[in-house]
């Protein structure tokens, strides 16, 4: 049991990683830029929370030498995405697709963000017309006694 | 003997503090002194028992006695001292233990410093930190025990993860830790201000300085793991949006929010309501960071599943405090009377958006965190967040907060004139843009948004500055009268000026490595020569090496420009003992304009060495304005009113008995 939450904490701990070794690259360095970018865009399966860009597992590089294949191929970055979705499935995206079940996901942040400007400017609004009643109520009282 | 006598002292303690949890908040309800006082020389026997359990510990791991399951597990003999003295806290049970440790040192300092708060107040507040004790002593007694002993004995200890040996990763838990736990006063502010049903602006003035502390050691110890992650992780990257890292980073922003809503609290009675709000969610997060970190569920809800013994009791401590404090806000908040009016533009609107747009953003990372792990939960169905996501929503939730930073400086309070403020920092904004024309010029053919960057940092310190130089007066008169003014500002006010123009470098530092790094990967044999980022480096040779606690091989790299020798770094490939665990050390060449960074990687096929260089601009900016964001806050602790202490409560201040 202590040897699990062990195993479970060495785990967590990010490994130095190397990445990216000079015979997978290809020469064009057009298709190698690209290369790269896609890469850093798709988990590697093995690791925790590392992009196949970044990670030294068997299992990132195979991929890492796959992409470049499909690149030489003449795919585009659409295709190669889809080709790489279609084998391990949508888990391998860094950046989830937008999905029904990704919608609060991607709008939650940015929906807090307007509720919060409608809140403030409304509570302004009440605040405002509060105050001012008040000071008017007050006001009268000193011009009753004017 | 001595492991004993710790964990002796470990069950004292949960005693001690099950009477400070009940007792004073007792006393204080029927208004018993004797009751009452009785938390203060708690919270100092509290301290003083965990104080003889972590020592305890301590000495275990220095003495290397094997005999303790936790030493043997995590310590070796040959491992250096100041390994053995962080492998205390370098696994579970031990880092429980600092938890509690920092818990009680805190407590201790809100009896000792306590002196001027009204007696209630301190009893409740005391009350509240003996609670949370109770709950991690608990824990730690029943679940993760470090005291627990081996029969026979052995020989010798399983090592320290040698990625754990290291000078910055030593102390970045304590300093972590201290951020997390010092938000715990500001939580226990809050439930004891909700309880007396009064949260005024003596109230902000305690419980400022304390977050401020807790916000500073949050904002060492964030960049202290990042500075980490930077040259050891060997790829220079300084950020990685890990589920470990946002965990920490959640409660820094919303501890960043909670100072500035704390000043509308003192400064004008405002926003009390969410003040106390934001104490509670600061701390909520903290423990959620234990939580996620400590239970196992991040790697996988499996893992936590299927040793579910220590995740289910942190998670009964979650629900307790979180849910507890959250029904005691909805319960008791509608007793704070809302009061304090200001125009929209005014720096209380300021600070409002400030909350805002932190709040939003820890939202962002907070929803980016955790949503694979309830989608999965809920639907089974599988999902990654990675870097891409926060990119997408913290960066542009972070962004207009960053350009109104130094507007919101300089409004004033009530209703502010948006034109005097337009006047006030007009010079500011010139000086950001001839900073982005140069960048723009410098950077003809680079990314188009490395001169919008630099004009962002630019903006942030020039608009300090200049806020600044515009309150002593400066060029606008002589300059002894400057000088003069200088002397009578408030620290704090200083400590502000200081904070923003650190993050205004941070950004520049952020902006240049993210859109400036140049990567170099190679093949290299000894003797050869490759080209990064203007610098020459040389691979000069390769050595064996041994050492106590591990062996291993060393590049030695020439740096150089221009033809001129400039330094040599050493990379180098351990094997740490006693299971070989291999660890990479990167050799950096480090200037305020930028770092070489050279990586020796593994043996390529025709015998030469993978070597991966990199030049990485400005890139000290972010660790360096992480420090003067730290020195903006301790000179802001320093502030004359902090010394002298909050003011007296007046005598028209009656205590409301709570129910």
């Amino acid at each position: 049991m202590t040897l699990r939450l062990l195993l479970i904490f060495l785990i967590l701990l990010p490994l130095p990683a190397y990445a990216v070794q000079p015979d997978e690259m290809l020469k064009d360095t057009r298709l190698e830029a690209r290369a790269r970018d896609l890469s850093g865009g798709f988990r590697c399966l093995v690791c925790q929370n590392q992009s196949i860009d970044e990670s030294d597992a068997p299992l990132a590089r195979d991929l890492r030498i796959l992409i470049r294949e499909r690149l030489t191929a003449g795919d585009n970055d659409g295709q190669i995405m889809d080709f790489v979705v279609a084998r391990y499935g949508d888990y391998i995206l860094l950046k989830p697709r937008l999905t029904a079940s990704t919608f609060v996901l991607w709008a939650t942040p940015f929906l807090i963000v307007l509720a919060g400007f409608g809140y403030f400017l409304r509570r302004r609004t009440s605040m405002v017309q509060t105050a001012e009643t008040a000071l008017s109520e007050q006001e009268q009282a000193t011009l009753r006694d004017l | 003997m001595i492991p004993e006598v710790g964990h002796f002292a470990l069950i004292l303690a949960l005693a001690v503090a099950a009477f400070q949890g009940l007792v004073p908040l007792i006393g204080a309800q029927y208004g018993n002194r004797e009751m009452m006082a009785s938390a203060v020389p708690a919270a100092l026997i509290q301290l003083i028992l965990v104080y003889v359990a972590f020592a305890s510990l301590t000495y275990g791991y220095i003495s290397s006695d094997f005999s303790l399951q936790n030493v043997f597990e995590n310590s070796h003999s040959a491992k250096p001292l100041l390994y053995k003295i962080s492998g205390v806290w370098g696994n579970h049970e031990g880092s429980m233990l600092l938890w509690i440790f920092i818990l009680a040192i805190f407590g201790a300092a809100v009896a000792i410093f306590g002196d001027n708060l009204p007696p209630s107040l301190r009893a409740r507040v005391l009350a509240v930190q003996g609670t949370i004790g109770f709950a991690f002593l608990l824990f730690s007694v029943v679940t993760s025990n470090p005291f627990a002993r081996l029969s026979p004995a052995p020989i010798e200890g399983n090592g320290l993860n040698p990625i754990l040996q290291d000078p910055a990763l030593a102390f970045h838990p304590p300093f972590l830790y201290a951020g997390y736990v010092g938000l715990s006063i500001a939580f226990s502010f809050a439930i004891a201000a909700l309880i007396q049903g009064k949260v005024d602006a003596a109230w902000a003035r305690w419980v400022r300085p304390w977050t401020l502390a807790a916000w500073m050691f949050l904002t060492i110890g964030i960049a202290m793991g990042s500075w980490w992650a930077y040259y050891e992780l060997g790829w220079g990257g300084w950020w990685f949006w890990d589920p470990v890292e946002n965990a920490s980073f959640m409660p820094w922003l919303v501890a960043t929010a909670l100072l500035h809503s704390a000043i509308v609290v003192e400064k004008r009675n405002a926003l009390k309501v969410w003040t106390v709000l934001l104490s509670i969610i600061a701390f909520s997060l903290s423990l959620l960071g234990t939580f996620l970190v400590r239970s196992g569920v991040l790697t996988s809800v499996h893992a936590f599943a299927v040793d579910p013994a220590r995740g289910v009791f942190i998670l009964g401590i979650l629900t307790v405090f979180i849910g507890g404090g959250f029904s005691l806000f909805a319960w008791r908040a509608p007793m704070l009377k809302a009061s304090g009016i200001f125009a929209p533009i005014s720096r209380e609107g300021g600070l409002v958006l400030n909350n805002l747009f932190l709040c939003a953003a820890c939202a962002a990372v907070f929803i980016g965190t955790l949503y694979p792990l309830a989608l999965e939960t809920i639907t089974g169905e599988k999902i990654s967040v990675g870097p891409p996501y926060f990119n997408l929503t913290f960066g542009p939730i972070m962004l207009p907060l960053l350009l109104l930073v130094p507007l919101g400086a300089v409004l004033s309070w009530k209703r502010a004139d948006a034109f005097a403020v337009l006047q006030r920092l007009w010079m500011a904004a010139a000086l950001a843009l001839a900073l982005g024309l140069i960048v723009l010029i410098v950077n003809v053919r680079g990314p188009w948004a490395a001169p919008l960057g630099f004009m962002l940092g630019g903006w942030l310190i020039f608009g300090s500055l200049i806020d600044l130089a515009n309150r002593i007066a400066l060029f606008r008169g002589p300059i002894a009268n400057s000088v003069s003014r200088f002397g009578g500002l408030p620290r704090s006010s200083i400590g502000m000026t200081l904070a923003h123009a650190g993050l205004g470098f941070m950004i520049i530092g952020i902006v240049a490595i993210s859109l400036w790094k140049v990567e170099h990967i190679l093949v290299m044999k000894p003797g050869d020569r490759a080209e990064v980022g203007g610098y020459t480096v040389q691979f000069k040779s390769e050595t064996p090496m041994t050492r106590a606690n591990f062996t291993g091989r060393a590049g030695q790299f020439v740096i150089s420009k221009d033809g001129r020798e400039l330094a040599t770094v050493v990379s180098e490939k351990r094997e740490f003992k006693p299971n070989g665990t291999p660890t990479t050390e990167v050799g950096i060449h480090q200037t305020l304009a930028g770092d070489v960074y050279v990586v020796m990687g593994d043996k390529a096929a025709d015998g030469g060495r993978v070597v991966r260089m990199y030049f990485n601009p400005l890139v000290s900016m972010i660790w360096l304005g992480a420090l003067i964001m730290f020195a903006g806050g301790a000179l802001s602790l320093t502030d004359r009113r902090y010394r002298i202490g909050a003011p007296k409560p007046a005598l028209t201040m009656v205590e409301v008995p709570a129910e």
